[in-house]
Parts: structure tokens; C-alpha cells; sequence
């Protein structure tokens, strides 16, 4: 699981062994893994004959590319900023818990589902808004988010 | 050309150049923090802010390039409040007990504030309640964290100037945090431990490790032998911290000092520059023998060993070129051994009570010290490397006037130096040394270069290179007849990379090598007084020469106390007792 030799060759195999690939290999390896792990982290720099700390410090930078610890696999982001707050934030963030059993910051322990806080996600004039891997919900209502919640559950989003 | 204004003064400058530059060429001062000369523009601490007419917000004067007919105010009252309240955010991410910091009195946060902040905190202190872990894992660096400003100085420094890379910008915003990868303790990083960073600090997040307390304690104790032995750089650079100006040679000052504070024994590290000089220098014409003569596979071409820093760089860096780097003990170690053996044996001293210190212009030279292999007395060869801040901290504790200082020489029994072991301190210095001997063994003549001074391995190029052709070589070296010896010599451990990957890839065309870890080489080491910029090295490498040209005994094999060492003691350079006593190996070390 955590060998990613395979992820960097084909990333260097397509645009060479440069500095540039740096973003692309960690993308692709949050997008398979759902965070870096360090011995990931040192066979990028191997690779591409960067310091670990460059790359430590390039990964850090990008919130969506997690660094501390192994995310599920979906990650909630739920948008933390003044206009989705003073739209109901914080219920929306009470139903998430409740419906899956757990705090913000945390991962459920079938590792299905992470609950974190996000910048502005600009969907302002739909907030409270919030982000499953790639896809946005807007104008969330606690019904709303454990129905969202429930399809992800069974596995059934395709029809939200 | 463009014209600028800067407070009503008309200057003219190139094109390209910044504000700040501008104001610099006409002694305007506009304070600066992230900016240093040695790095590449930064515009992160806006302590340089500047009023540009017809502007609204405020310019840093480090990170813009004037534009003809600029307008530009340094200290307007917009300046001055803006200014105050940069310094005073900044302060409220520093954790300011500049009472109880080493950095006190030499600190350029603190200089900032006594110059900006009057009157009451304006911001939270955010440092409150933040726990922050000091990182006193290296025996050589210290970084504590709640000090720092975020500058970056030190990341570009390890960067730009030595291409190691270990510390890096972690995370960002509010959570910006310098630090190693995965915020790993700094002895379990391919850190060098040479320093620079804590040279281009401008608070106390980055100090060397201090020991001198220890050496008080030695100092006081009368069972204790306390031999100090100071390196040839270290003498050119004290008299910054003490009151002199940049490169003035205190050497006999700094001896009496360290002789009233409490020294048994000052002595020389030059002494075993010399040494080194003689072992390395027939290591050199035994590896060219092997080569020419024996066809043996030796390692070519060598690389001299003195700078541990740069050592720590290719045992982490270069693990399979290894067998390239000469066998000698740095003058340092060399010292070490022989303090707790030679030393002992004619001063007829129990080596146990000998208490053996260097004063030394490096960080990495107290990771040297610590290092297993260093025990070849039976003792823990060098108890102490203090840096030159150490040294010249200790002469102020001790509350001696410097300035009135009657100069002394240094005691005898491996006190005696050459001109070669002087110029050790200055890039380009032990190769030059080297070759006034190895030429002069080889062919029975002096080096071919007007007043011994060989120009071309001199100066500040990051790579320099050179070469002499041996004529009229003495019959035992006849082999070496003609041959044109080709040399290179380098600093800044960036420029050791070059040169390294040309030797990987088999290509270098050289047959020694200097490299120093450090730009300037030693004169420009991390523990050197800080500031140290281009100007300071240049200064200080003048100063190195001088001291050189000054000297009646300027070839290594010439020193007397070096040839009755080898009588009484050692008895032949690369001997059974040499290579017990001077020589070492190298460990292969993790590149990540």
C-alpha cells in the first residue's frame, strides 16, 4: 500500500525527473492513499533527488495534501469562514458528528469518513457549503447533510 | 542610468537596482531583518518599508527595483508608525526573555526594538501558553523555536549557500514554522552541523551549543590541565566581538586573554596545520606514486579532510566517494591526540587530568569532537570546541580590558606555527600550503610563485583551480617529472556538490582538492562573530595573508617543533605512530 514507486515512474515517465513533477506524484499519491505518509515523503525526495525536507515542507503547504495522519475515504470539509458561519455552520457541523459519531479533525474507525474544516470554498451566496473529495453541497440543512451523509454511507451518492 | 529621490536626495543608479541599494550608495540606513547580503531577496518581515510618493500603501525597499523618477520617503511619520507596529508583530511571535538569551546585546530583533518600539504593547503576545521544544538533539546547533521570526534566513542560507536543504518552511499562515523534515531532532537529519544557519540568524532561534561553563569549571579546578590550542581564523575575527575593527589580528591578545582567564597551556592549532600539512602532503605524493608507478588503483583525485563540516556533507551526500578523502585527522583532532600523548608524555602530565580545548571558528568542530572514532589518546582527544562567540563571550564574562592587552606569544611544546598553517583559515589556504611543501619535498626548490604567494588558489570564486608542472624533480621523485599537478579548491558546500558529481561521473580532471564547508572558508565559519557578510570575509582574509607575510617561518616543513616531533615521536609522516594518531576513517551516513 504504501510502496509508491509505481505512482512516481509513471509521473517521471510522463514529464520527466524534475522539480515540476513534485506536485503531480503528491496528488497522486493523496488521491490513492488519502495522505502522505513520511516513507512516502522520502521516496519522492529519493526519486527525485530532493531534500525530504523540500518536499515535507512543499506537502505542508497545500492543505488538501494531508501529511499527519491517514484520512479516509471520504473527506468532509465543511467551509469555516464568516458567511457560511452566519448561515448555520454549526448545526451543519453538529449533524456531521452526530451522524457519524464523530468530532471535527477526526476519521471514523472504518476509515470511511474524515470531518475537517476548510477556507471559503466560494459558494457564499449557497453557504453553508461543504466538499466530499472533489464534489460541493450547497445550501445545507442538518436534513439535507444526513441525507447526503447516508447515500455516501450505502455507498449510493451517484443519486444524490 | 535612472534617476531616483530618495528624502529630497537625488541618486543615480543601474537599472535593477532596489530601493534599499539605492539608499545604501547614498548612506541613507533603512533597517532590514529578513534581508541579508549573503541570500537571495526575500520581502517576508517589511521592517524596510518605505513611502513611495503617489502611493498608498507602504513599499519594501529590500524586494523593489526603482523606477526613474521614484519619490521615496525612509522615515516619514507613516513610515515610522508602520515600522513600530511590524516590529511589534513581530515581537508578539517572539518569546522576547532577551535577559536570559545568548543573543543578548548582539541581536537584531532587539536592536529593531530598542530603535521602533516605545510605549505600550500594542498586540497579544502570542507566544503565551505556546509550547515550544528546544531542539538540543546536535551536540554542535540548537534551535529554539520560540525565537524565531520566521525570516527564512536560515533556510535560504542552508539552501543557497550550502544546497543541503534540511530545514524548510513547514505549513503556512498563522501555522508557518520553520523546521526539518517531519520535524525530525537535527542529529537525525544530513545536517552538517556547519553553522551557517545560526551565522545568518538575527535573533537566538539558531545558536551553537555552548560548553563554556564546563571549561570555567576545568579553568578553576586545580587537578585540571586546561591546554588550549586556537585556530588560525579564530585570530583575525575575535577583535570584532572586543572592540576592534573588522580584521584586525589580535593574536597575541587573544593568547594573553586566554592565559588570564585560566589557560595552563596556550598553544597553536596552526602547529598541527603544519602537520596535517606533512601527513596530507605525503599522502598526496604516495597516492600519486601508486598511480604512476605501482599502476595500483588509488583513489584520485584526493580531497583534503580539515573541514567537518564538509565531511558530515559527502559522508551523507557522496557515502560511495569516500575513498577520495585524505585519511588525515583535522588540525583539531590531530591536536587532540597528541595533546593527551605527546603533550603528556613531555610535560610528564597523567593524560586523565588533561582538560584539551580548541577555540575554533566552526559549530561542526564540536560534532568532530564527539565523534567515537576521536578517542585514539584512550581519552576523549578534544573535551571542548568552543566557537570564536564562545571565546570572545568568556573574555568579556571575565571582565578583562581587551583593548589594554599586553600581547604574548604562545607557549612552546606545539606552539610553533608556519605561515602555511596561518593561511588554513582562508579558502584556498591549505592548498597553498600543501604545495609550498609537496613542491619543495618533490623537487628541492621553492614553489615557483613570487614570495610563495600562490595568487591563483587565492579569492573569493566559489571554484578556483590551478596547476604546476613539476620540473627538475629529485631522483627519488622522478616519476613526477614533468607532470603537470592540477588542482582545485573550493567552498560553500554547494560548490562541493559540483565538484563531486563531476568526480562521480568520473570526469575531474584534478589531483587534490580543497574544500571547505563554509564560504570564505574558515574566516567565513558558523561560529565566527556575526554579522559575517562578503565585506567582513574579504576583510578578514586580507588579514589572514598579512599575518602570513608578516612571518619569518612560512612553509610548514620548516617548523622546527614539527621536525622534533617527528625526531622524538612520531618518527616519519604516514608511520605506524601516525597513522594511530593523525589518521581516521569515514562513516557512510543516510542522504535523507
Amino acid at each position: 500500500m504504501s510502496d509508491v514507486t509505481e505512482i512516481i515512474k509513471k509521473q517521471i515517465n510522463q514529464s520527466g525527473k524534475k522539480r515540476e513533477v513534485l506536485l503531480p506524484i503528491l496528488q497522486s499519491i493523496v488521491e490513492r492513499d488519502h495522505y502522505l505518509s513520511s516513507e512516502s515523503l522520502l521516496q519522492v525526495a529519493k526519486s527525485l533527488d530532493i531534500s525530504a525536507a523540500d518536499v515535507y515542507g512543499t506537502a505542508s503547504f497545500y492543505s488538501f495534501l494531508e501529511t499527519n495522519k491517514k484520512l479516509g475515504k471520504y473527506v468532509i470539509r465543511v467551509c469555516k469562514t464568516i458567511v457560511c458561519d452566519m448561515q448555520g455552520k454549526r448545526e451543519i457541523i453538529e449533524a456531521i458528528e452526530n451522524c457519524l459519531d464523530i468530532r471535527i479533525g477526526e476519521t471514523t474507525r472504518n476509515n470511511k469518513f474524515s470531518l475537517l474544516y476548510t477556507n471559503c470554498l466560494g459558494w457564499c451566496h449557497k453557504g453553508p457549503v461543504m466538499l466530499i473529495n472533489n464534489e460541493v453541497y450547497t445550501e445545507l440543512t442538518p436534513d439535507k447533510v444526513r441525507r447526503i451523509i447516508n447515500a455516501y454511507k450505502q455507498n449510493k451518492q451517484e443519486e444524490l | 542610468m535612472l534617476t531616483i529621490n530618495i528624502d529630497n536626495v537625488p541618486v543615480k543608479v543601474e537599472e535593477g537596482t532596489t530601493i534599499l541599494e539605492a539608499a545604501q550608495k547614498i548612506g541613507i540606513e533603512i533597517p532590514t531583518l529578513c534581508h541579508h547580503d549573503d541570500l537571495c531577496i526575500a520581502g517576508n518581515c517589511r521592517v524596510c518599508v518605505v513611502e513611495e510618493k503617489g502611493k498608498n500603501t507602504l513599499t519594501a525597499s529590500c524586494a523593489t527595483p526603482v523606477i526613474e523618477g521614484m519619490k521615496i520617503l525612509t522615515h516619514s511619520a507613516k513610515v515610522q508608525t508602520s515600522r513600530k507596529h511590524i516590529v511589534e508583530l513581530l515581537l508578539s511571535e517572539h518569546d522576547e526573555k532577551c535577559t536570559k538569551c545568548y543573543k543578548n546585546g548582539n541581536c537584531e530583533l532587539q536592536d529593531l526594538a530598542s530603535k521602533y518600539t516605545v510605549g505600550d504593547y500594542l498586540f497579544m503576545d502570542l507566544c503565551e501558553g505556546k509550547e515550544y521544544k528546544i531542539d538540543d538533539s546536535s551536540p554542535a546547533i540548537q534551535f529554539d523555536p520560540s525565537k524565531c521570526v520566521k525570516c527564512q534566513r536560515c533556510v535560504r542560507t542552508c539552501s543557497e549557500i550550502q544546497g543541503v536543504n534540511v530545514i524548510t518552511v513547514a505549513e503556512k499562515g498563522k501555522d508557518m514554522h520553520i523546521q526539518t523534515f517531519m520535524g525530525l531532532p537535527l542529529n537525525n537529519v544530513p545536517c552538517t552541523n556547519c553553522g551557517q544557519c545560526v551565522n545568518h540568524c538575527p535573533t537566538g532561534a539558531l545558536t551553537e551549543r555552548m560548553y563554556y561553563d564546563e571549561i570555567w569549571e576545568a579553568m578553576g579546578d586545580d587537578s585540571k590541565h586546561v591546554i588550549v590550542n586556537t585556530a588560525p581564523s579564530v585570530r583575525v575575527a575575535l577583535g570584532e566581538m572586543l572592540g576592534y575593527p573588522t580584521g584586525t589580528r589580535v593574536t597575541g591578545k587573544m593568547a594573553a586573554a586566554l592565559r588570564q582567564i585560566g589557560a595552563d597551556s596556550v598553544l597553536d592549532t596552526d602547529f598541527t596545520a603544519d602537520l596535517t600539512i606533512i601527513e596530507e602532503g605525503h599522502e598526496l605524493l604516495q597516492r600519486l606514486k601508486k598511480a604512476l608507478v605501482d599502476k595500483e588503483d588509488v583513489s584520485l583525485p584526493m580531497i583534503t579532510s580539515c573541514s567537518p563540516g564538509w565531511i558530515k556533507y559527502i559522508e551523507h551526500m557522496f557515502p560511495y566517494q569516500l575513498a577520495h578523502l585524505s585519511t588525515c585527522k583535522s588540525p583539531q583532532q590531530m591536536f587532540g591526540a597528541l595533546a593527551k600523548t605527546y603533550y603528556a608524555e613531555k610535560m610528564h602530565l597523567d593524560p586523565k587530568d588533561i582538560v584539551s580545548v580548541s577555540i575554533m571558528p566552526c559549530s561542526a568542530k564540536k560534532f568532530e569532537a564527539n565523534r567515537p572514532e576521536m578517542h585514539s589518546s584512550g581519552y576523549q582527544d578534544i573535551d571542548a570546541g568552543l566557537t570564536t562567540r564562545e571565546l570572545g563571550h568568556m573574555i568579556k564574562q571575565s571582565g578583562i580590558n581587551f583593548l589594554d592587552l599586553e600581547p604574548q606569544p604562545f607557549d612552546s611544546l606545539m606552539g610553533e606555527s608556519s605561515g602555511a598553517g596561518v593561511i588554513f583559515g582562508a579558502t584556498g589556504g591549505v592548498m597553498e600550503a600543501a604545495l609550498r611543501t609537496a613542491y619543495e619535498v618533490v623537487t628541492g626548490r621553492q614553489v615557483p610563485f613570487d614570495n610563495l604567494e600562490i595568487l591563483p588558489v587565492r579569492g573569493t570564486d566559489g571554484i578556483k583551480e590551478a596547476s604546476i608542472k613539476i620540473e627538475g624533480s629529485l631522483p627519488e621523485w622522478n616519476f613526477l617529472e614533468g607532470v603537470e599537478l592540477k588542482v582545485a579548491v573550493s567552498h560553500g558546500l554547494k560548490n562541493a556538490r559540483i565538484i563531486m558529481k563531476q568526480i562521480e561521473a568520473g570526469e575531474s580532471p584534478y589531483h587534490f582538492i580543497e574544500i571547505m564547508a563554509c564560504p570564505g572558508g574558515c574566516i567565513g565559519g558558523g561560529g565566527q562573530p556575526i554579522p559575517t557578510n562578503a565585506e567582513i570575509r574579504k576583510k578578514r582574509i586580507e588579514s589572514i595573508y598579512e599575518e602570513d607575510r608578516n612571518m619569518t617561518l612560512r612553509k610548514s616543513h620548516e617548523n622546527s617543533e614539527v621536525k622534533k616531533i617527528y625526531d622524538d615521536f612520531l618518527k616519519e609522516p604516514l608511520g605506524e605512530k601516525s597513522h594511530k594518531l593523525l589518521h581516521t576513517s569515514y562513516t557512510k551516513r543516510n542522504k535523507f
